[in-house]
């Protein structure tokens, strides 16, 4: 049984906007999944759709066997979602948004309120529990969505673009709360614009495009699919000009930064070793962009859907 | 969802609204006291004094129930059209549309809020007419009756008002002129029976006279119109309302696109 199963997902907006013709996803249970696509592609409707958000048009949606259709409560048990905009009502206080949201699952009050206790004290939120929710910061308020998220402890964790506008050590202690989630069983959806927050975290992938599930793999088969990588070298001594590099594709970016787009075929150990002939030292190296990145981007410029 | 379960989700919400309201008591519950209190002066103690009895009552007597139900039947409404149109603003009206509570529980839930607030507004106010004369209570259970589903019947409209509305204006445009003209014209002030004919029988298609006059029947014993018809009226309308309502939150009515 699949935690979540789509199957031809269609939806056309009263103004006539199709923002879905024809989105199919399969996610595996315990899968840490990323949800991929460019602005406008549908992600958040299909998010809207499994979560009973928004109205479908046609198709099925299936929930850990649970046909959405037919037993609706069944089906939402089972999800908890981190929506990308704040949706909680700001003049609450932060623990009483919790024990509400439990108690909307029939969770009784004493045991949301122990529930209420462990995610809050998870989440860093602890010491805020009074507080009006409009009191906290960004990134505690992305935090708070994420306690509500799993006050009912849900098997399927839907989480869209939840580290957006979080700083970076907020975004890394969030990573791994992630990942102890989904070592603990659940199952992660997450859709986000940081891709290597997807290539880091999850390991299967589809790609939404205009509204059409374009791509649906796992994450190692797509970045084998990379054509190039492109890295930056910082090297020394400093240099002049370009060096003889043969066939590799590289620019002098300035005296102590080459750019070097390595493509399928060519190796790392090569080049070095050519770079040694001409006396040049490699001090350090790094990724230009993360691979996801460029694979996706490559994709989605060249339309190069499978 | 478990009947225990769904009864817990309606205890979450009714205990949410009642907090919701009652951390704002300086905006939800003091302004109908001062309001009433000021109706008091005004109409009971200076103007009234000079218009005698009606029915044989005083008139600041006989205005009472109807200024005690006018702020019920406002602040029943105001809570729940307010209440529920914030979270459809703030979104967090998701927090429960991603739940597996049925509608009804959640319309129950809201309309339980509105109903306490009427309440605890009604409550007030009455403690406030007690500083200008005294009350007497010729029907426990008829006054008790029609204080709490009249606050039923009016958060069920606040509720589905702000269902349809779309922006501040529109919560605030049947308060305005649909609900306080009713009001005002459902025979607080004065009994029908002071109209001409035509008038008379046109306040026969105001809902808002039977409840005022059960009210009042319940409090002083007199009444315009027959107490059995203002029952039937105040349930059927509840029952109408209520079922209204659950149809358009499973159509998701102003809240699902």
């Amino acid at each position: 049984m699949n935690a979540l199963q789509i199957d031809n997902l269609h939806k056309t907006y009263r103004n006539g906007v199709a923002a879905l013709s024809g989105v199919n996803l399969e996610v595996h249970q315990g899968d840490f999944f990323a949800l991929l696509g460019p602005n406008g592609a549908g992600k958040s409707t299909t998010i809207g759709i499994i979560c009973s958000l928004i109205n479908k048009t046609s198709g099925k949606v299936t929930v850990y066997g649970v046909d959405l259709d037919k037993d609706p409560a069944a089906a939402r048990m089972h999800i908890g979602l981190v929506p990308q905009e704040f949706n909680f009502n700001i003049f609450e206080p932060v623990g009483e948004i919790l024990i509400n949201q439990a108690g909307y699952y029939g969770i009784p009050r004493a045991i949301a309120t122990q529930r209420a206790e462990t995610y809050l004290k998870q989440l860093e939120l602890w010491d805020r529990r009074f507080d009006m929710a409009r009191e906290l910061s960004g990134g505690m308020k992305r935090r708070l969505m994420i306690a509500r998220a799993l006050v009912h402890q849900p098997k399927l964790l839907i989480l869209d673009e939840p580290t957006a506008g979080v700083d970076i050590e907020i975004r890394h202690s969030m990573w791994s709360f992630m990942r102890e989630l989904n070592d603990n069983g659940t199952t992660i959806i997450l859709t986000t614009h940081y891709l290597e927050e997807a290539e880091s975290l999850c390991n299967n992938i589809a790609i939404i495009d205009k509204g059409v599930t374009v791509e649906q793999t796992n994450m190692r088969a797509l970045l084998n699919r990379l054509s190039m990588e492109s890295f930056v070298l910082y090297v020394e001594p400093e240099l002049e000009t370009l060096p003889d590099c043969g066939d590799y594709d590289i620019t002098l970016l300035d005296k102590h930064t080459l750019e070097v787009d390595l493509h399928k075929g060519q190796s790392m150990n090569s080049l070095y070793a050519r770079l040694s002939e001409c006396n040049i030292n490699v001090k350090s190296m790094k990724n230009k962009s993360n691979r996801l990145e460029q694979q996706f981007i490559s994709m989605m410029n060249n339309k190069d859907y499978p | 969802m478990k009947l225990s379960a769904q009864y817990t989700a309606l205890k979450t919400i009714t205990i949410k609204e009642f907090l919701r309201f009652i951390r704002i008591w300086i905006q939800t519950v003091v302004p109908p006291a001062i309001t009433v209190a000021l109706y008091f002066i005004i109409f009971g103690e200076l103007i009234g004094s000079q218009i005698g009895d009606i029915d044989g009552i005083s008139y600041i007597d006989y205005i009472v129930p109807g200024l005690i139900l006018m702020s019920v039947i406002s602040n029943a409404y105001s809570n729940c059209v307010s209440s529920f149109f914030s979270a459809k603003f703030h979104r967090s009206v998701e927090e429960m549309m991603i739940s597996p509570l049925p509608n009804y529980v959640i319309v129950a839930g809201y309309v339980s809020g509105g109903m306490l607030r009427g309440i605890v507004v009604g409550i007030v106010v009455t403690i406030v007419s007690l500083f200008f004369t005294k009350i007497s209570f010729h029907s426990y259970s008829v006054t008790l009756a029609v204080f709490i589903l009249t606050s039923i019947l009016f958060a069920l409209g606040g509720f589905i008002n702000a269902v349809y509305a779309k922006t501040f204006d529109d919560i605030s445009i049947i308060p305005t002129f649909i609900l306080t003209p009713l009001t005002y014209l459902g025979g607080i002030f004065y009994s029908i029976n002071m109209l001409p004919e035509f008038w008379q029988n046109a306040s026969l298609a105001n809902p808002i006279l039977y409840m005022i006059n059960a009210f009042r029947y319940g409090l002083l014993g007199v009444t315009d119109i027959d107490l059995t018809t203002a029952f039937i009226i105040i349930i059927l309308f509840i029952t109408g309302l209520f079922i209204f309502a659950v149809r358009l939150l499973d159509k998701g009515t102003g809240i699902k696109p």
